[in-house]
């Protein structure tokens, strides 16, 4: 009932917005936000109510559409999916009236709360669906409401080709989906949910063409490495806080599939396992590398997204290995890692994008290279950065950290304990896992490094200024969550209980041994963090009563004893990351356009690097153009004739007639 | 019977004098015609049990096909100040034989297919499809935008015989859908006509393929 009243609290919401915003005089973009907040707290109930045990609720009602029905079902999977669903929903709601304040004398802005509300609402039917028909609905709402979305800025041709990367691979995953869907209903005669994972599939090499099947379509949306290329594309075109949406929550419908999609296919080969592992590694690894090489903020964060599911990824490959070899510590480990990644990662990359929204907001530049310093003028802005960078980076004492360090002891534990074909993958996954925190570091201290501190590089920092309290607001909340997490971090893995127990299927108590034993070592981790933070900040107390009746002054930054420093002395973006981008370069294909400095005085000297998306480039480019140049061949069918066209479909009904009553 | 029987020659004999006429000012009288003679059907079909159901029905048709829409087009030809020409792709004797294999071919496409038994005419099917043929042919055939609405008018008619002969049980609410269809699609063309006239200073649906992208 409650999930009811949420869905209608929406989608009444958007229509009103839709109706009355009409006119730039008539923005009120509060009228927007409320419901889609009310609706996340109506919401949010009975998800937190089924994660703390409570009874799973059901919904039925018949549907007209063939083979429908209007089945919805809130089962601790789902529930915990939810959760960061609806909060990231309601804060970038909040976000966005002050981030869409530009816009606001503009243009109308009742379409873009519309759709924002739409999404929202797709968002919510996928997690809850239990009917094959329905599933896809609401998968389609989510993909077109936020196509609109992301072509908010329509006007700008950069956009509009985003916009359309999007639309076109959102479809082309959802084509796979379809096939997954019909077979599965061929198979068991039905398109329940409920009969589906009940039933199962007992012959291995169907199982298998379903699970690649699943992999690429829910793998499309999550944004797995050779089939994320709208990710850059569309998390910079978009307006700041549905980045934030898109990036910390819709694309984890990917992974949620895949996740429902596991209880169908019965026990899982090993191969499976192995799969997801690779794809993992490649997502993370690459994403990584290629976040590094960026230099458009928002562009190097929608990276971080597919590194991000990359870990994800890892975690549910061990958690496969642990369901091919019936190994509970691999399941719980490798799941509860995956699975707390998401929420965590709804967390941490929400607030990043927001924060880069404020320092878009505030410059008008997304611009790496051309910020600096933004430290001083936007003090909140950075300190919340701060928070999802480090957390980001998987550091201790933040929530990054938790859900990386459960995935890393499953592999460890895993590691000893089985032998041959599982313990190579966990070796692997303990490597890249790694390889991954250690680039993600560096590449946050670019990041961090080179907008927020220094002095300013350009015209565009002098402009800027503190974001206002409703866009400060879901920033300072969201890094509380980040905090909050990491510190009650054994209550956080107890919270996983019940979601665990759905997944794995297994004993209760089974479970419950498990996370207690992680629960002990993460007890000092987390009283060693808490000791630390105690430690900065006496020293903090003591240098601020050593200094307080001395002289202080303040200079430039990194001036550096010089005594004319310009802030073209500064690391820019490409340099400071340039020794692991040209460690990586088979990997990455950096173009570099290099005019050195020549002579004794040199005079003038350039340096331009660029990194297109290799996948891109490489695959899909050529693909796409070959298929273009095979079509184009059928131009002529098309001359605009409108008497031919009609000829078309006279011509084609008479042939059915004549062919179906020969 | 035998009335029924004539109306339905009558619409067989309008559709091939649309087919080979060259002006424009006839053609819609003749699509007049037909309408007034189809108006008349559902009365005939059913003669013995007269309701008002087919009164109204007939009543409308008569209206909406014999007065308002000759009107209409009448109006978009004046005020379009167009040559009373139709301009066809194909040409009028080639036109006629077409319409005779297309009057061939829905007789012979009626004895394969299902009819029910207890219909007013054998001639009813095949009549009504041949109707639909030849609006069809009339659309691709012709360049003018009003040959191109006249067609239309004819694939209605077709479409409104089989109705009316074969779907008895046809609630009034969708035949009075149908006709309202047709009534707006008919409006919207005259205006639409009158419009691309002003801006193209003509009104020949071929040239208007330098819209294709």
């Amino acid at each position: 009932m409650w999930l009811l009243s949420a869905m209608a609290v929406l989608l009444y919401g958007a229509v009103v917005a839709l109706l009355l915003m009409k006119r730039p005089s008539l923005n009120y973009s509060w009228l927007g936000a409320f419901p889609v907040v009310l609706a996340a707290i109506i919401g949010c109930i009975p998800a937190i109510q089924v994660l703390l045990g409570g009874p799973v609720e059901q919904f039925h009602v018949p549907w007209p559409v063939p083979f429908g029905e209007f089945f919805i079902e809130l089962d601790p999977l789902s529930a915990w999916f939810l959760v960061p669903t609806l909060l990231l929903s309601a804060l970038s709601a909040i976000y966005g009236v002050g981030y869409l304040r530009p816009w606001q004398s503009k243009r109308p802005l009742g379409p873009i709360w519309f759709f924002y509300g739409l999404l929202v609402l797709g968002m919510m039917l996928v997690l809850l669906a239990r009917n094959a028909v329905l599933f896809l609905v609401a998968w389609e709402l989510m993909a077109v409401a936020s196509f609109f979305l992301v072509t908010f800025e329509h006007e700008r041709q950069s956009v509009r080709e985003a916009g359309w990367i999007y639309f076109v691979a959102t479809h082309l995953g959802t084509v796979f989906l379809l096939a997954f869907f019909l077979l599965l209903a061929r198979e068991t005669g039905s398109m329940d949910f409920a009969v589906w994972a009940a039933q199962g599939i007992h012959t291995q090499g169907l199982a298998g063409v379903l699970f690649l099947l699943a992999v690429i379509g829910f793998g499309t949306k999550a944004g797995f490495m050779p089939l994320h290329v709208w990710l850059p594309e569309a998390h910079p075109a978009a307006p700041s806080h549905v980045s934030a949406l898109m990036s910390g929550v819709m694309i984890k419908t990917g992974i949620y599939g895949l996740m429902r999609a596991f209880t169908f296919l019965g026990t899982p080969p090993l191969w499976w396992g192995w799969g997801l592992v690779a794809i993992g590694l490649s997502s993370g690894v690459l994403g990584v590398l290629f976040a590094l090489a960026q230099h458009d903020l928002k562009r190097l964060l929608a990276y971080h997204s597919v590194e991000n599911i990359g870990i994800i990824a890892l975690g549910l490959g061990v958690g496969l290995l642990g369901m091919s070899t019936g190994s509970a510590v691999l399941m719980v480990l490798g799941f509860g890692g995956g699975l707390l990644h998401v929420l965590n990662h709804a967390l941490f990359k929400g607030l990043l994008f927001l924060g880069a929204g404020s320092v878009v907001h505030g410059t008008g530049t997304r611009e790496i290279d051309h910020l600096g310093g933004l430290l001083k003028r936007m003090p909140w802005t950075a300190a919340a950065f701060l928070v999802g960078a480090v957390a980001i980076s998987g550091l201790p004492p933040l929530n990054g950290f938790l859900s990386e360090f459960l995935i890393f002891l499953g592999a460890f534990k895993g590691g000893i304990s089985t032998g041959g074909p599982v313990a190579v993958p966990l070796l692997v996954v303990i490597a890249g896992l790694a390889l991954i925190g250690g680039l993600a570091v560096a590449c946050f201290t670019k990041a961090f490094g080179i907008v927020f501190l220094g002095e300013a590089r350009s015209e565009h920092v002098s402009r800027a200024h503190e974001v206002d309290w409703t866009m400060r607001l879901p920033m300072l909340m969201l890094a509380a969550g980040c905090a909050g997490i990491g510190l009650c971090a054994p209550v956080m893995v107890g919270s996983l209980q019940r979601v665990l127990e759905n997944v794995t299927t297994q004993r209760p108590e089974v479970v419950r041994m498990t996370l207690a034993n992680t629960t002990a070592s993460l007890l000092f981790v987390v009283i060693g963090a808490v000791t630390f933070l105690l430690l900065v900040a006496m020293l903090v107390l003591v240098r601020r009563g050593l200094l307080s009746d001395r002289r202080v002054d303040e200079s430039v930054t990194w001036g550096c004893g010089y005594p004319q420093p310009t802030v073209r002395m500064q690391y820019t973006a490409s340099s400071f990351a340039q020794p692991l981008t040209d460690l990586f370069r088979p990997l990455l294909g950096t173009r570099k356009k290099l005019s050195a400095p020549r002579g004794l005085f040199p005079a003038e000297a350039a340096l331009k690097t660029e990194t297109p998306d290799l996948s891109r480039e490489e695959m899909y480019r050529p693909m796409f153009e070959r298929g273009e140049r095979w079509l184009s061949q059928l131009r002529w069918l098309q001359h605009g004739n409108v008497q031919l066209y009609i000829l078309y479909i006279a011509a084609t009904l008479l042939v059915l007639l004549v062919w179906k009553f020969r | 019977m035998f009335i029924t029987n004539l109306i339905l020659a009558l619409v067989v004999l309008t559709n091939l004098k649309l087919l080979g006429s060259s002006r424009l000012g006839a053609s819609i009288r003749v699509v007049a015609a037909q309408g007034v003679a189809l108006g008349l059907l559902p009365i005939l079909a059913h003669w013995p049990e007269l309701s008002v159901h087919f009164g109204l029905l007939a009543a409308g048709t008569v209206a909406i096909k014999g007065v308002v829409f000759p009107w209409l087009l009448f109006r978009a030809i004046r005020e379009a100040e167009i040559a009373r020409e139709i301009e066809p792709y194909v040409g009028y004797a080639a036109s006629l034989v077409a319409g005779a294999v297309a009057l061939g071919t829905s007789f012979w496409l009626c004895t394969r297919l299902p009819i029910p038994e207890n219909i007013a005419s054998p001639w009813l099917v095949p009549v009504s499809f041949f109707s639909i043929f030849a609006g069809l042919f009339l659309i691709v055939s012709r360049k003018r935008a009003v040959s191109q609405v006249l067609g239309f008018l004819v694939l209605e008619n077709g479409i409104y015989t089989f109705g009316v002969g074969v779907a008895v049980r046809t609630p009034f609410l969708v035949e009075v859908g149908v006709l309202l269809d047709v009534f707006v699609a008919v409006f919207v063309m005259g205006i639409t006509i009158f419009h691309i006239n002003r801006e193209f200073d003509h009104i020949n649906t071929d040239r208007l393929s330098t819209l294709k992208d």
